[in-house]
Parts: C-alpha cells; structure tokens; sequence
C-alpha cells in the first residue's frame, strides 16, 4: 500500500474497516468528531452501521447492543464524553464484550476547553467505571499508530473479550502525516459467544448480573486473571537511546513525539540521555522502567496533565529512582525549549555523564 | 361466570415452549419464577411467550431485560437474551436489530427504567422508527428496590419517597409515555392495555401479538404499554391489585389505541448488499502500490529540513498552503507532517499550522523554532517574528515591515502578495503565491511534487490552474526582489 497523507482521526476509522469494524455509534465532540463523520461516510458504503445516538449514554450502549450481537464495533469521544460513556464500560466489562472506543482528549475538568490534554488519563486508564474491572488502553504517537493501534485494538478486544480504548490527544487526532494501511481488508467470525437471533445462539445470553456473592467472586476472580495475562503478553513501549541512558525521558502521545526530538538534540550535545514511551498504558510497562532503572539514576516524566502516568511510574519504579515531573494543562504544549532547559538543568544538578 | 370465560377465553394449563423447562433459581425453586403472587409480569410473560410461540419466531428472538423486577427475564424465556443497563434497553436493542435484521428484538421494560432513567432512549428510538417491539409494562412504581416513586407514580400515590402522596407541585405529574410517544411520526403502533381482568388480558395478548408482528412484517416500532399489579409494594391482595388497576389506574392510563399506523405502514426495504472485502481498500481512497506515482528525485545535494509555520486570518488559505507543501513533499518522497493550530485561539478568525518537511524521519510534529514563518498578516507576524530561527526567513504579506518587527538575523521578504494575486485575478490566491516564495528560497521540491499535490488537494480545474499561476508568480516575485533583504 502506498503512504497516504491524513489526519489521524481518519485514519482510525478507515483502519477499522479494514480490520472488520461494521459498526459506529457515536455523539460528535470537538476535538473527536472527524471520526464520527469519516464513519458517518464510509460505514454505510462498507456494510457497516453508523448511527449518530442521542447522548454518549445511548451510544455506549450501542456498542453493548452490537458487541452482544457479535460485531465489531467502535465509538469515538473526548472527555466529557467519555465519562458518560463509564457506565456502558463498566457494563461491558462485565459481561466481556469487545469494543474499541477511541478518546480524542481535550481540556477539563467540566467544559474545560477543546484544546489538546492528556487529562483523560486517570479516567480511562484507571477505570471511571464501578467495578473491578480495567480498559486496555493504547496511546499512538503518530497518525500510523492511529492507524496500527486501532487494528491492535480490535484484535485485543477480541482475545480479551475486552472493552479497548485508544488514548490519542487532539494533535495526533488533527495532525496529517503519511500512513500505509493493512494490506488487505478482514472480517473476523461472529465469536461464539454472540447473540444473533437465530437458532444456533439462541442459548446465548449476555449479562453482567451474577447475583451470588460467591458468583460474583468468581467472575471478578477470572476477570482478574485474564487482566493478568494481558499484563504478561501485551504491555509495550518505545525505546530511543535507553540502551546506556542515565537520564530517562517519560512520555505518551504528542509529548512522545516532543521527546523524541530533546533527546537527540541532548544527545547531539553528549548527554546520556533517552526516552521511554509508553504505547500501552495498560498494561502499563513496568518491567521496562524496572530494566531501565538498573543502569539510569533518575525519570523525567512530562505530560499533559497534572501529572497522572507518573503515578504508575512511580509504582513500578517503586521507589528506586527519582522521578522529576514537567507539566503544561489547559491546551498548553511543553516546547521542545522547555522541555529541554528542565532536562539540563536536571542534568546539571544530577551530573549526568557526558557520552 | 365460569360458562362466559370458557367460551371468551381460552384456559391454559401448559406452559410455553418459549418456557425454559426448568429455571435457573435456588434449586428448591426452579418450577416457580421469582415474581411475587398475583405480579403481573407473570402475565405479561405469559402473553409475551405465547405470542413468540403462535408467530414461530423463537429462534430469531433477542430479548432485552431491564433492571428491575424483570431483569431476571432471561431466566424464564429460551430465546437469544441480553441484559441491559438502567433505561439503556432501546439503545442496546437498536444496535442488536441493526446488527442482526433479521432477529427479533423485544424489549421489556418496567416504568422506572423506561419512563425516567430510559426516558432519551426510548424516546430516540421511537423516533428513529426502530424496527423494535416494546412491552412496557406499568405498575406506577419502582418494585425491585422497595417501593420508592416513579415518574408514573399517581397524584396522591404514597411511596418510600413519596411518604405523603406524589404531589403535582413537588413531583409533577404522572407521565403518560404512550401518549408522549405516539406525538411522533415514527412509531406504528402504540396500545396501553391492563391486566386487571381476563377481559383485559385477553385484549393484552392480541395487543402484544400484534406488536411483535409489525416487527417481524418490518413496519417499524410497536409499543404496548401494560397496567400491571405489583401486590406485595402496593400492599394489596391481588384480586384488590387488580382491582386497582381497573378503578385506580386506568382513571390516570386510559386503555386502549393511541396510535395505530399498521395498515398504512409499507415494510422496510432490506439493506443493499455489502461489498465484497476486495473491494473496501478502494471505497475507502486507499491508495494501491500499482497505481501511477510520479518518480522523483528531490535536490539531492541538499538536505531537506523545512521547519515552516503558516499563520494568517481564517479563509486566508493558511492550512492549504501548509497541506499543500506536506503533501508535494511526501509525493517528492520525504518525511513530512501537518498539523493545524489546535487549541483555544482555533475559533477566534485566525489560524495556524505547522509544516515538517525533512529527509529524516520527523521527531516533533510541532514547529516552535521555524526556520520558514509565512506570516499572511500582521498580528501573525507579530506572534511568531521572534520564534523564527536565526538564519531563517520571514515571508509576509504586507507593503511595509513593521520597523519594531526588525530583528536583524532572518531574512525578510515583505511584499503585498494580496495584491499580487488580485492582479492574476483573485486575492484569494495569494497563499499559493507566499507558498512560491517559499519554494523558490528552499529549493526543496520539484515542480512535479507541486503539481501532483495541487493536483489531489484542488478540486476544481479552475483554482487549479490559478494556483499554479500563482506559484509561478511567487517564485518570478522572489527572484526579483534581489533575494531579499536581510533585516
């Protein structure tokens, strides 16, 4: 396939009909609705279902009703969307259907504003839902990651019988940069567990209730063991000069791309300095920040928020390293600039080696 | 009495084959259903399971249960179940029916979960016209969670929550959901019926009968909207139960049609036929491999790395100039990328991008240091004249750089390019004469790159040709302006 140039909330949906999506239900929401109308386009023509729903509520629940029905389906959102959508998430959690929604993030909390901000963190990948229950979330960095991760997305769903979100924020959805697409265009089976009005499944049923105390325990109880398998096969992350970093640089999304470039100019200037950035934030990949920790003697985390990855930092470095933290919020973008005289002069007081 | 009900009404011994046989209860109890004596989800249940079996459609059921008493439906009825969330049963039944035509998609509601937390999905639904059936069945109370008031609860009604009666001032009035319904043009059919005597239950069954029928002929959303007793939370006998549907109720719920469209209805035309998966990539616009590319080599001798900010009023053309350098660049076979001012100012009139042109692959999408600012007016100008990198060029839209503007190590070239392009016949061009400019200093493009990007972003022939004249002009407008002058 050839590149194309595009914006990254095209991408995700044209990416979802090769990978055998068939339905969108959704609600427009700046900075999230050029994947609503892109489906509103090309769904129709596929096959496939788009339908714009009353309120995020009902589109949620859409995707339960499809899911249930065995079809591939995803919704997009932003923010404040997306914590409406946290009850039909907790449901579908529950009763393990697989969707894929894709949060375009913007500025909050309420309104906020509708530029780009990586404060939808806490809500998606810690669950905002009731329950004990975990999203798989995936966090593109380019629009061939939104292109990449969304097939990714479709396929976790589905091993994990899961609900999986892709976490982009509003540059990597607006921005245009060339993209080749799966070669071929796919239609998975209807999975065995689907309801679809014919003889076959008509034995199936679809519920999240488990009325026992001792059924409900082990429903969460396997639920719990399949998130534990996940945290083994699926975590991943991008490395950029870690191999001898004594300084690491921690970002996701458009602040990967920012890093990404500090780093070499750091590294031009003969600093031990590298990235690590995130690609799943959950599974959040641990292990590589507990490598890394062997040899680098401290972590800059920069985000977009008030600082909610560098929690599960943090967690996994458990205490071994400090972690220093650079934050912009309200739409605000740390500049390379910034981003760079913080991590000299963490460097300067940390005396990093020179290469 | 027991004469007039043998010959109106028909007496049924057996259950349902819509029945499971045994129910998935405590093991002591798996012949009885977990509904209270003399509740009138029996009933309704029984209605519902003889019409599924009288119109032979068991196999093709998705049943729908909500939460409330009858969230256990699926216990009771051996058809395709899903449960659904609080009011989110239309919602989740669309996306079913949608998915699956030819499924029969019946949802089964109580009034707390239809009439106030369901109240947009039903709503929607019926206005969308979903090929759906709806048993909707009315007790004018929450059951499951103990007594507390529903929006159907009546004036006066005493409840957990209404200890002193529903007032109209406090709590409204009861909300009569058929006749909010049948206000719109979609439905088909909408009916209340009761189940406070045989007489009425009688008129139930043909009621729901005809309701899963319109679905399965595909004329369009059916309502039945059942009076039920609910013994236990009214404190009732159940013969006193339905007694009070008769005398009480109904005084608030008038039996009978609200809306009946069934006769005028012609059935849905079933969808298209969906393309064969070969054909997806080409409906989406995805480019194959074997199509025709122009082969091109870019200044080779040079290495390519445009940092380029372009700013300037909306409607100024300012995210095409940068769209169409992204573009040519990833046709000449470089590294590029877009990205359009996003954020807070995006609504304000004017607007921004920034445009990565590189032989390396690009690190940061952001441009903060460009080493090109095409500024289309001055309040650009002044916003980003100090980020342009040391070196770089400053190409700007007006007769006379501002002097306070003057920074004295990037190279300027301030020309009326506005006026430039009215003189080839339309201002409007003036980004694509800017973007000439911008081409003739870098030297980084072929010409072809240019065409074939103005060739996929400019639509019309006309503004095609324009454009390029445009281009053609900026460049002649640079090379005579003695390269510039640094300031």
């Amino acid at each position: 396939m050839r590149k194309q140039l595009m914006k990254g909330n095209e991408a995700i949906v044209k990416s979802a009909i090769l990978a055998g999506c068939r339905a969108f239900y959704g609600y427009p929401i700046t900075p999230a609705s050029e994947i609503a109308e892109a489906a509103a386009l090309y769904m129709p023509q596929t096959g496939g279902v788009f339908l714009q729903a009353e309120s995020e509520v009902a589109a949620i629940n859409m995707l339960y009703g499809a899911s249930s029905a065995g079809v591939r389906c995803m919704t997009a959102s932003s923010g404040p969307g997306i914590s409406l959508m946290q009850e039909g998430i907790s449901y579908m959690a529950g009763a393990e259907l697989p969707c894929v929604i894709a949060d375009i993030t913007r500025g909050g909390p309420g309104l906020g504003n509708i530029a780009s901000e990586q404060s939808d963190y806490h809500q998606v990948v810690k669950g905002g839902g009731n329950g004990n229950y975990r999203t798989i979330v995936l966090a593109p960095y380019s629009v061939q990651e939104m292109a990449d991760l969304t097939t990714l997305a479709f396929e976790l769903a589905d091993r994990y019988r899961n609900p999986v979100v892709i976490l982009a924020d509003g540059f990597v959805g607006q921005m245009m940069e060339p993209v080749e697409f799966a070669a071929k265009a796919i239609l998975p089976e209807r999975p065995y567990w689907a309801v679809a009005g014919t003889e076959e499944t008509r034995a199936k049923m679809i519920t999240s209730l488990h009325m026992g105390a001792d059924d409900l325990e082990g429903h969460v109880l396997s639920l719990e063991a399949k998130y534990r398998r996940a945290e083994q096969s699926e975590a991943r992350a991008e490395h950029w000069y870690t191999e001898d970093a004594e300084v690491v640089l921690v970002g996701y999304g458009i602040v990967g791309r920012i890093l990404k470039a500090v780093t070499a100019e750091l590294r031009a200037k003969g600093l031990k300095v590298g990235m690590l950035r995130p690609v799943t934030l959950y599974p959040f990949p641990k292990a590589e920040f507990q490598k890394l920790a062997e040899r680098a003697h401290s972590f800059v985390v920069v985000e977009m928020s008030n600082g909610q990855m560098i929690e599960d930092v943090r967690l996994a470095l458990n205490g071994s390293r400090p972690v220093e933290f650079l934050s912009r919020v309200g739409g605000n973008v740390p500049s390379h600039e910034e981003v760079l005289k913080f991590v000299m002069a963490h460097a300067e007081r940390e005396q990093v080696a020179h290469v | 009495m027991s004469s007039f009900a043998a010959m109106e009404y028909e007496v049924v011994h057996s259950k349902s084959k819509v029945f499971y046989e045994t129910y998935k209860r405590k093991d002591e109890l798996k012949h009885q259903t977990h509904y209270c004596p003399g509740c009138g989800h029996g009933n309704a249940h029984k209605l519902l399971a003889k019409a599924i079996e009288e119109l032979g459609i068991q196999n093709r059921v998705v049943l729908i249960s909500p939460v409330g008493c009858s969230v256990f439906a699926y216990n009771y009825f051996d058809v395709g179940n899903v449960q659904a969330a609080h009011g989110r049963a239309p919602a989740v039944g669309t996306a079913v029916k949608r998915s699956h035509p030819d499924s029969i998609v019946i949802s089964y509601q109580g009034d707390g979960d239809l009439s106030a937390i369901g109240s947009a999905e039903i709503l929607h639904a019926a206005n969308r016209g979903e090929n759906m059936t709806v048993i909707f069945v009315n007790n004018a109370i929450y059951s499951m969670t103990g007594g507390q008031a529903a929006p159907t609860t009546l004036l006066g009604q005493k409840s957990l929550t209404t200890p002193f009666g529903r007032s109209a001032a406090n709590e409204g009035y009861p909300l009569r959901v058929s006749e909010l319904l049948a206000t719109l043009e979609a439905p088909v059919y909408i009916e209340r019926v009761g189940l406070g005597d045989n007489k009425q239950i009688a008129q139930a069954a043909r009621a729901i009968k005809k309701a899963v029928e319109n679905q399965v002929k595909g004329l369009g959303f059916s309502l039945i909207e059942v009076l039920s007793p609910c013994p236990t939370i009214w404190k009732m006998s159940a013969v006193d139960a339905q007694r009070w549907v008769r005398e009480v109720m109904e005084n608030t719920y008038p039996l009978g049609v609200v809306v009946d469209r069934t006769k005028e209805r012609e059935p849905r035309v079933a969808a298209e036929r969906a393309p064969r998966l070969e054909e997806i990539p080409a409906i989406l616009g995805i480019k194959r491999d074997d199509e025709p590319k122009v082969p091109l080599a870019c200044n080779e001798r040079k290495a390519v790395d445009l940092h380029v900010r372009v700013a300037g009023f909306g409607g100024q053309g300012v995210l095409l100039l940068g769209e169409v350098l992204a573009e040519a660049g990833l046709d000449a076979g470089l590294e590029v990328s877009w990205l359009p001012s996003y954020g807070p100012e995006m609504r304000s009139g004017t607007s921004n991008c920034h445009v990565r042109v590189s032989q390396a692959p690009i690190d940061s999408p952001l441009v903060t240091v460009p080493n090109f600012l095409v500024a289309m007016n001055e309040p650009s100008l002044r916003k980003f004249d100090l980020s342009v990198k040391p070196g770089g060029w400053v190409i700007y839209n007006g007769d006379e750089f501002p002097e306070d503007c003057v920074r004295g190590d990037v190279n300027v070239l301030a020309l009326n390019f506005t006026k430039a392009a009215n003189e080839l016949s339309d201002p409007r061009a003036a980004n694509m004469v800017m973007l000439g400019v911008l081409l003739e200093i870098s030297n980084a493009l072929p010409q072809a790159s240019i065409d074939a990007a103005l060739r996929t972003l400019v639509k019309s022939a006309k503004w095609y040709e324009l454009d390029e004249r445009a281009l053609a002009r900026g460049r002649e407008l640079f090379r005579e302006s003695s390269r510039g002058v640094a300031v």
